[in-house]
């Protein structure tokens, strides 16, 4: 190509980039006014603390297995897999099972029981057999760690994605949309409360949904809906060897047999973290009090298993057919994590530079931010809950605040947690938004799983064994993160000269723990922790228990639907 | 629970034990965790071996079935399925045989108060 034309061929880009800018920027005002209308509409309806933290309890099941796949379908697994799908190929899928087969934990075993003995926070559960203060304590603290985790890691992907779709590069433009998001966050957390949160999940999901369909379709009808022709395709187009078999990402063959071995341990450990880690995320869990009973609440899980799974299979389409229609260097040009790929995939479907490729990569691009802004406010509204309910409500006023109070601390606590997150995404934008999303996993399989595993069926447990169980969880996932290559000692990228760690001077490594995913050490101490508190202590209330299990069971005496 | 006095303490069962030690409520949780232990061994070690294969038997997951579709990806839409199977399954069974049992306990107690 000559440099004439090459030049030509770039304004062309330049003015296509304009036109879908502004009409992503319009899609995206539109969501962003409906939801602040629905926010506006929920403040109204917020009266009690029941309508503020649990949006009433009167969602149907439906519904909140919508928002619950509102709630968990994040923009990491949206543009993460379809990427990570649209590069290595079969490997990308490996995340779509763990985070699906996840919610198996959460049905059998945790969603019915939460609904029937808790309220409005994990803690409820946590601590409704033990000694309030201690147990609330650390509930409260693993519940914002994990989210602040998780909370980083969209609000980065929004930093990201803003300046690779508006072609905002400067840091100012990144920083200024981690502030927007953060703004807007708080505002629905603060004003919608639960009710708010719940419906603005709700629109993202049909909408992220709707738009998935549209690309799963376009790109099957490319191939004659013979999805052997699109996988065979795709591997010709991409030049990958394997790129249909599990291997080009996870559990790489290494330069040593210990290499390997490290690399498919650490492939194991993500596989562990990542299913069971849901069922110990803060933000899921508070979905299960906004239904009436615990039969609506099996219901929604049972929704949002068919939605999550539905999505993840579109994803599948999405990311092979990115490959198999997008050029590698084209998708890695843009973003080399392929962060990118299901937007460009949408510009190119359309075609690549007509009024239609403009138009689908502008709604796409607006899903993906409508994405972020849901997740971002449910995160926030999971953990200012926690901080109201169970360090302020319980912990400092021992439980004698009343709901009004307690409603108002909530929202303080929104700002606080909002501005916090948006102080500490800024420096943190170099970090890796996927990893971030695994990282959170991993704490929370680790601080939160073994205890509301335990509390909900070990007779035996108490008070000790759950504050060992989630400060011995925690500390060892976060304990073995600082010491992993992810914070330092990652191989030098011979292209940058600087390591892929969270420290980039080679020269800075103090890393001793071979694995990047804690999970398959911390995950196993946590529940060792949480049993020797147990064993260790004699306390043993066995009245407690009894009207615990039998609450949890029959749902006698259980909250509720609000009746305005 | 400890903040507000509400729904949850209108139930007011004297005796928790006695409840949780009548035949009844053993009928009650022997239907759930007759079910959901064994399922989520099941499922857990079903999934694990898809995990481990992934990670260990290459060759064989890379085995063309037919067209382009090979091992690794139809056991990977089975995980699928069987999350889909288990999930309906385990509705199915919890709403004829936990829900009943859940239902008569629950207003035997909460009638029983007022």
């Amino acid at each position: 190509m000559s440099a004439a034309s090459a030049v030509l061929a770039a304004a062309a880009a330049a003015e296509n980039d304009t036109s879908h800018q502004t009409l992503t920027i319009v899609l995206f005002s539109v969501f962003v006014a409906a939801t602040l209308g629905i926010t506006i509409w929920a403040s109204r309806q917020n009266q009690t603390a029941a309508d503020y933290y649990a949006g009433g309890r009167s969602f149907s099941g439906v519904q909140n297995g919508l928002a619950i796949g509102g709630d968990y379908m994040s923009a990491a697994s949206f543009l993460g897999i379809a990427g990570t799908i649209a590069i290595y190929g079969y490997d990308g899928f490996l995340y779509s099972i763990g985070f699906l087969v996840a919610w198996l934990v959460a049905l059998l075993l945790v969603a019915e029981l939460m609904r029937n003995t808790g309220k409005f926070t994990m803690a409820d559960v946590l601590s409704f057999r033990m000694r309030q203060r201690p147990v609330r304590t650390a509930a409260a603290l693993s519940t914002v760690v994990v989210s602040i985790f998780y909370l980083l890691a969209q609000m980065v992907g929004a930093g990201t994605l803003v300046s690779l779709l508006l072609g905002l590069n400067t840091p100012a433009a990144k920083n200024l949309t981690i502030v927007a998001v953060g703004v807007l966050m708080i505002v629905y957390v603060v004003f919608g409360g639960m009710k708010g949160t719940t419906w603005v999940q709700i629109v993202k999901a049909v909408m992220l949904i709707t738009g998935a369909a549209i690309m799963t379709f376009w790109v099957l009808a490319k191939f004659g809906f013979n999805l052997s022709s699109l996988l065979g395709a795709a591997r010709d187009n991409s030049g990958k060897e394997g790129f249909l078999s599990p291997g080009l990402y996870y559990g790489k063959e290494g330069a040593t047999t210990w290499a390997t071995l490290i690399s498919k341990l650490d492939f194991i450990s993500l596989a562990l973290a990542l299913v069971l880690g849901t069922a110990g995320l803060p933000h899921i869990l508070i979905r299960f009090y906004t239904v009436p009973d615990s039969k609506t609440a099996r219901k929604s899980v049972n929704w949002a298993i068919g939605i999550i799974g539905l999505f993840y299979l579109m994803t599948l389409v999405i990311g092979f057919g990115a490959a198999a229609l997008l050029t590698q260097k084209a998708i890695t040009d843009r973003n080399p994590a392929g962060n990118t790929a299901a937007p460009q995939l949408a510009e190119a479907l359309g075609g690549q530079g007509t009024g239609m490729g403009a138009v689908m990569l502008s709604i796409i691009a607006a899903v993906a931010f409508a994405t972020i802004l849901a997740v971002v406010a449910g995160l926030t509204l999971a953990s200012s809950s926690s901080l109201a309910h169970d360090f302020y409500a319980n912990v400092i006023r021992k439980g004698k605040a009343t709901d009004a109070e307690e409603v108002k601390v909530g929202r303080i606590s929104a700002v606080v947690i909002g501005a916090i997150s948006i102080a500490l995404a800024i420096p943190a934008q170099s970090l890796n938004v996927a990893f971030l999303v695994a990282l959170a996993f991993a704490i929370a399989a680790s601080a939160n799983l073994p205890s509301i595993l335990l509390s909900l069926f070990w007779k035996r447990f108490n008070t000790r064994g759950a504050t060992w169980g989630i400060y011995g969880g925690l500390g060892s996932a976060l304990f073995l993160l600082l010491f992993s290559p992810v914070v330092s000692g990652k191989p030098v990228n011979p292209a940058t000269g600087k390591s892929t760690s969270l420290f980039s001077n080679p020269a800075i490594d103090f890393h001793w723990f071979p694995l990047d995913n804690p999970g398959l050490v911390s995950i196993p101490l946590g529940f060792f922790f949480a049993w020797l508190g147990t064993v260790t202590s004699k306390e043993l209330d066995k009245a407690k228990w009894a009207e615990m299990e039998v609450r949890a069971l029959t749902g006698v005496g259980a909250e509720k639907a609000v009746k305005h | 629970m400890a903040s507000t006095p509400t729904a949850a303490d209108d139930a007011a069962v004297a005796d928790w034990e006695e409840v949780q030690d009548s035949p009844e409520f053993g009928r009650l949780r022997h239907a759930l965790r007759s079910f959901v232990f064994p399922m989520t061994i099941a499922f857990l070690s079903w999934y694990f071996l898809y995990v481990l294969m992934c990670a260990f038997a290459r060759d064989f997951m890379d085995t063309k079935l037919f067209g382009n579709i090979n091992v690794a990806l139809v056991f990977g839409l089975l995980q699928f399925v069987s999350t889909f199977t288990i999930a309906i399954w385990y509705s199915r069974y919890a709403n004829r045989k936990m829900d009943p049992l859940a239902k008569n306990l629950r207003e035997k107690l909460e009638g029983g108060t007022g």
